[in-house]
C-alpha cells in the first residue's frame, strides 16, 4: 500500500514512500529524521506533536494522515530557525525566559505560540492562554511559557 | 546580574555540629562572621558526600580532555531538574573555567560514577557537592604537578580556563599538557581547600541551561530522537488489566491485518510486536488489543469509599515517633481536636510516554533509557535475563520528565527482551499513552488521622497521627521482578510488597511535623493496596503535608489565633520561622475581594531539606472550580546554586501540586484502571493554570545546600484547602478539591454552566 508522496515542509520539497495513511507524525519523525514534533498520545490530546499547517495553523499531526497534508505547507518547529542558523523571536523567547524543564511540550507550545502570533501580532494572556489550550505539560513551566509568547510579541 | 530577593541573613543558633558542618566547607580561615576561631580551632567535622565516598577518584568525577577542556562525570541523570547545569558550574568554578569548557557527561555504566536513583531532590546535595569536591581536589593536584614540570613553587602559580602559568606570565601549562595523556586518580580527601564564596561568578546566579537552546533548535536530545540504522520499532501489547493472562491471539490474523508486522514475540502474556515502520507497530498493537483475549486478572475493589477500604486492609504497622505521654487525661479547659485526610492515587503523567533503545549484539546487551537509575536497572536486567553483569551496558539519555518512577525502567526491560529476541538489530520501544496511564507504578493513596490536644492557652501538647499506606519505592533497585514485563513472562516473577522495610521511609515522609509539641506519637500502616504503585514526586509528604498543614489551620481557628502566628509559635528553628514570617508578609499585603480566601502552609521537606512556605488565594467559580488560583512561594534551600534552577523547580511545582489537588485522582473500576488517557485523567490545561505570583528565595551561601525539587508540593496542598475553607467555609480533607465538594448541590444545580 505505500506510495511515493511529495511533503512540503519547512520550505522544501520532500519525496517520501510511505503507506498514505500513515499519521504525519510517523514521517516527520522517522522518515524526515525531525525531531521537533514529539509523540505524547496520539490522541490528539496533549499537543506535543503540533506542527504548523500553511504558516498560520497549529494542528497536531498524530492523527493527520499524511495524505491530507500533500497540498499544505507543514512547518515545523526546525522550520522556525532561520537559513543562516539565527533563532525566531520565539524560540529566543523561550531560551530568555528559560522556560522548559524536561523541554518534551516545548514544541507544542512554540508552535502553538508561532501560529498565534503569525494571527495577531500582539495577543494578550487570555489569547495565549486560549491558543496553548492544547498543549499539556506535566513540568508545569506554564506561567514562563505565557511570559516568553508575551516577550516574542513585543520584539 | 539577578539578585536572590534575600541574600543578608545573620547565622541562626543552631547545633554546634551543623555549624562546624558548614564551616568546614568553606576556604579554611575565611572569615565566617566573625566566628573564625571557632571554626579553626576545632577539628573540622565535615563529611564528604556520599556519593564521592563511594567514589573517591577524582577521575571518576572530573576528566581533563586534550582540547583544554574538562568533562565532568555525574552519575544523576537530566531530567529537566538541571542537574546538567549545577554540576558544570561548581566545576567551572573551583577550575576558574569558563561554562563552556566544562562538558557533562551524564549517568551510564562503567563511565560515570554509580549514584544510584536520581531522586528524593538528593542530586545537589551528592552528585553537585562530589563534583565540586572533586574539582577543588583537581585544581591542587594540577597546580602541584605544574610546580613540579615547571620547577618554580606552587605560589608562584596562577591557574584560570585551564591554563596554568607563572605569575610573570613567562610559562604556561594546559591542563592537558600537565597531565600528559593520564588521569588524576587520586583520592579525594579532606580536608580540601574550596574556593571562597564571595568570589563565585557561577554560582548562585541565574545561569542559562545550555540544552535549552538544544530544544528550541529541536537537535536530538531526548532518548525518544535516538535513531540507529536498521532500528526496529516495537509495541507491547499489555495485558487488559492487572494479572490477567493472555489466552488468545491470532498471530496469523493480525499479520494479514497488518502486513508490515514483522515479529509478534510471545513469551507467556508479556506480547512484543516489531516493524521496520513505527506506525505498523502501532496498527498492530492498536489490533491486538480489539482482539487479544484474557482473563479477567485481578477484580479492583469497588462499593465503599476507598479511604474506608484502604483502612480495613490488613497492614504492617510501623512507629514512627513516640515521645511524652498520652496517659493523663485532658486538664480542665483544654480541648481536643481529631479529623482524617485522604490522598488518592495520583500519577506521574510524564507527557512523552516512557521509550528505550536496546542493541543485544555478539552478546552484549546495549540499553538507552530515561531509568532514574542505571546501574541498579543494569543488575536488574542481568537478573532478568541470566545475563552477566559485564555484558550489560546501560546509557541514560534525557527522557519526557518523570516526577518519580515512572514506565522508564519498565519500557528499558521491554526494550532488552525483545532486543535479545532479534540479536543484531537495535530495537525501540515506544509505550503508547494508554500504556503509561494504565501500567506506570501510581503514587499510593493514603489515609491520614490526626487528633491534637490543646492547653487553654491555645499550646499543643498532644499529637497523633496515624497513616495508612501502600509503600512508595517499588523501583527495581537490582530485582527483576519489579520490572513489569518479567511479571507476564511465561515464567513469572511476582514482587514482594516491601512497604513497612521501605528505606526511603517514604509513606512517613514529612509524618512527623516539624513544631514543637511534648507529646508526640506518629505510626504508619502499610497495606498493599489494589494498584501498582512506586515513588511519585515528593512521595508521602504531600500527603502528611496536606494533613498537617490543614489540620494546623484548623487548630488555629479552635485556639482563635491568627494561623500564621500558631505556626510562629510552635515552630523553633529560625530558618523555618524566617520562611514562614515571610510568607505572612506576603499574605498580608494581600487585599480579598468578595468570595476570596487566602491561605497558607508550611513544611521542610523530608524535616531536613529545603523550607517552603506556599501562599494561595482562591475564588471559586460558581459551578465550584477552583479558578486560576494565585500563588506565592518562599523557599529556603541553603546555598543556592542556581538561583532559576530554583525557581522553575519551584514553580513548577506549585502548578503541578495544584493540578494533583484541585483535579486529578486514577480512576478504577472491579476491571481495572479507568484513567487511560487525558479525558479519563485530566491535568491542568492552559486555561485552568494558576498564576504564579512570586517565588522568593532566602538564600544561605555558607548552609549546604539542601535538595528543593520537591518541598512545593505539601505546602502548595494544604494552602489551597485552607484558602478554600476561608472562601467557602468548607473545609475539604479529601483530595482532590472537587467542585462537588466546594459547592452545595443545590446551588450547584441552580447555577447555569
Ligand atoms: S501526540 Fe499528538 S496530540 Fe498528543
Ligand atoms: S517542560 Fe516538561 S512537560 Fe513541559
Amino acid at each position: 500500500m505505500e506510495a511515493d508522496l511529495t511533503l512540503h515542509v519547512n520550505g522544501q520539497p520532500h519525496a517520501v514512500r510511505v503507506d498514505p495513511a500513515t499519521p504525519l507524525l510517523y514521517v516527520l519523525r522517522n522518515q524526515l529524521a525531525l525531531n521537533g514534533p514529539k509523540f505524547g498520545c496520539g490522541l490528539q490530546q496533549c499537543g506535543a506533536c503540533m506542527v504548523v499547517l500553511n504558516g498560520n495553523l497549529a494542528w497536531p499531526s498524530c492523527q493527520l494522515p499524511v495524505s491530507e497534508v500533500l497540498h499544505m505547507t507543514v512547518t515545523t518547529l526546525e522550520g522556525l530557525t532561520r537559513p543562516d542558523g539565527s533563532l525566531h523571536p520565539l524560540q529566543q523567547a523561550f531560551i530568555d525566559e528559560q522556560v522548559p524543564q524536561c523541554g518534551y511540550c516545548l514544541n507544542g507550545m512554540v508552535m502553538c505560540g508561532a501560529a498565534l502570533l503569525a494571527q495577531d501580532a500582539k495577543p494578550n494572556e487570555e489569547e495565549i492562554r486560549n491558543s496553548l489550550y492544547r498543549v499539556l505539560c506535566r513540568c508545569s513551566v506554564h506561567s514562563r511559557a505565557i511570559k516568553a509568547i508575551k516577550r516574542a510579541s513585543e520584539v | 546580574m539577578p539578585q536572590p530577593s534575600f541574600l543578608v541573613f545573620s547565622l541562626p543558633p543552631t547545633s554546634r555540629r551543623d555549624f562546624l558542618k558548614n564551616a568546614g566547607c568553606l576556604t579554611i580561615g575565611f572569615a565566617l562572621l566573625g566566628l573564625a576561631t571557632e571554626a579553626t580551632g576545632g577539628p573540622l567535622a565535615d563529611e564528604l558526600p556520599g556519593s564521592l565516598q563511594d567514589n573517591p577518584r577524582i577521575n571518576a568525577w572530573l576528566e581533563v580532555l586534550s582540547d583544554g577542556r574538562v568533562r565532568v562525570l555525574t552519575g544523576k541523570i537530566e531530567l529537566g531538574q538541571g542537574i546538567r547545569t549545577a554540576v558544570q558550574q561548581v566545576a567551572a568554578e573551583e577550575l576558574d573555567m569558563s561554562l563552556n569548557k566544562v562538558e557533562v557527561a551524564l549517568a551510564e555504566t562503567d563511565r560515570t560514577p554509580d549514584e544510584r536513583y536520581t531522586a528524593g531532590s538528593a542530586s545537589i546535595e551528592q552528585s553537585a557537592m562530589s563534583v565540586r569536591y572533586a574539582a577543588a581536589a583537581a585544581r591542587q593536584k594540577l597546580l602541584t604537578l605544574a610546580a613540579q614540570k615547571l620547577g618554580t613553587k606552587l605560589t608562584q602559580l596562577t591557574l584560570a580556563d585551564g591554563l596554568i602559568q607563572t605569575k610573570d606570565k613567562k610559562r604556561q601549562l594546559t591542563f592537558a599538557q600537565v597531565l600528559n595523556g593520564a588521569q588524576l586518580t587520586d583520592e579525594v580527601r579532606l580536608p580540601i581547600k574550596l574556593k571562597p564564596k564571595n568570589q563565585y561568578r557561577y554560582v548562585g546566579k541565574a545561569v542559562h541551561r545550555q540544552e535549552i537552546e538544544r530544544m528550541v533548535r529541536a537537535e536530538e536530545w531526548y532518548v525518544q530522537d535516538l535513531r540507529f540504522p536498521n532500528m526496529l520499532h516495537a509495541r507491547v501489547l499489555r495485558p487488559a488489566n492487572y494479572e490477567s493472562k493472555l489466552v488468545k491471539l491470532d498471530e496469523a490474523e493480525l499479520k494479514r491485518l497488518v502486513p508490515g508486522l514483522l515479529k509478534v514475540h510471545i513469551d507467556g502474556s508479556f506480547v512484543g510486536l516489531l516493524a521496520e515502520q513505527e506506525y505498523h507497530a502501532k496498527l498492530a498493537q492498536d489490533y491486538a488489543k480489539l482482539h487479544a483475549q484474557w482473563t479477567p486478572g485481578r477484580t479492583l475493589p469497588t462499593g465503599q469509599p476507598l479511604p474506608d477500604y484502604l483502612r480495613k486492609l490488613p497492614n504492617t504497622p510501623k512507629p514512627v515517633a513516640n515521645q511524652g505521654s498520652f496517659d493523663t487525661p485532658p486538664a480542665a479547659g483544654a480541648t481536643t481536636l481529631q479529623a482524617s485526610y485522604f490522598k488518592p492515587y495520583l500519577m506521574h503523567g510524564s507527557i512523552g510516554p516512557s521509550c528505550a533503545v536496546a542493541l543485544f549484539d555478539q552478546g552484549k546487551l546495549h540499553v538507552w533509557t530515561h531509568s532514574q537509575g542505571v546501574y541498579p536497572l543494569r543488575e536488574s536486567l542481568a537478573d532478568l535475563l541470566k545475563l552477566p553483569m559485564e555484558t550489560i551496558h546501560v546509557k541514560g539519555v534525557p527522557g519526557s520528565g518523570c516526577y518519580g518512577h515512572n514506565g522508564a525502567d519498565d519500557a528499558a526491560a521491554d526494550a532488552a527482551l525483545l532486543a535479545v529476541a532479534t540479536p543484531g538489530r537495535h530495537v525501540r520501544v515506544q509505550w503508547a499513552r494508554e500504556d503509561e496511564h494504565a501500567w506506570e507504578p501510581y503514587g499510593s493513596a493514603m489515609v491520614i488521622d490526626i487528633s491534637a490536644r490543646l492547653d487553654p492557652s491555645g499550646r499543643i501538647t498532644h499529637w497523633q497521627q496515624q497513616v495508612w499506606t501502600d509503600t512508595h519505592s517499588s523501583r527495581p533497585n537490582g530485582q527483576a521482578d519489579k520490572l513489569l514485563p518479567t511479571q507476564y513472562l511465561a515464567q513469572p516473577r511476582m514482587p514482594k510488597n516491601d512497604g513497612a522495610a521501605d528505606f526511603s521511609a517514604g509513606g512517613y515522609r514529612n509524618a512527623e511535623p516539624l513544631y514543637v509539641v511534648p507529646n508526640l506519637k506518629v505510626d504508619a500502616y502499610f497495606f498493599e493496596g489494589p494498584l501498582r504503585v512506586s515513588a511519585l514526586r515528593s512521595l508521602g509528604a504531600y500527603a502528611n503535608v496536606f494533613a498537617i498543614e490543614s489540620f494546623m489551620d484548623e487548630l488555629a481557628e479552635k485556639a482563635k489565633q491568627d494561623p500564621w502566628e500558631f505556626r510562629l509559635a510552635h515552630l523553633q528553628d529560625e530558618r523555618a520561622k524566617a520562611v514562614v514570617r515571610k510568607a505572612q508578609e506576603i499574605a498580608s499585603q494581600q487585599q480579598l475581594a468578595e468570595g476570596e480566601g487566602l491561605g497558607g502552609a508550611f513544611a521542610q521537606y523530608k524535616n531536613k531539606a529545603a523550607y517552603v512556605a506556599v501562599v494561595a488565594k482562591v475564588r471559586i467559580k460558581e459551578e465550584g472550580t477552583v479558578y486560576r488560583p494565585q500563588l506565592w512561594a518562599v523557599i529556603d534551600s541553603g546555598e543556592v546554586i542556581n538561583l532559576d534552577g530554583i525557581k522553575n523547580q519551584t514553580e513548577g511545582g506549585l502548578i503541578q501540586a495544584a493540578s494533583w489537588t484541585t483535579t486529578e485522582e486514577v480512576v478504577f473500576d472491579a476491571h481495572g484502571v479507568r484513567s487511560r488517557q487525558w479525558e479519563s485523567y485530566p491535568i491542568y490545561r492552559f486555561d485552568e493554570v494558576p498564576y504564579i505570583m512570586g517565588v522568593t528565595v532566602l538564600d544561605y551561601p555558607n548552609k549546604p545546600p539542601l535538595g528543593a525539587g520537591e518541598a512545593a508540593q505539601g505546602p502548595t496542598a494544604a494552602a489551597l484547602a485552607n484558602a478554600v475553607y476561608r472562601a467557602t467555609g468548607k473545609r475539604v480533607r479529601e483530595l482532590p478539591l472537587r467542585p462537588e465538594k466546594l459547592v452545595d448541590e443545590p446551588e450547584r444545580r441552580q447555577q447555569p454552566g
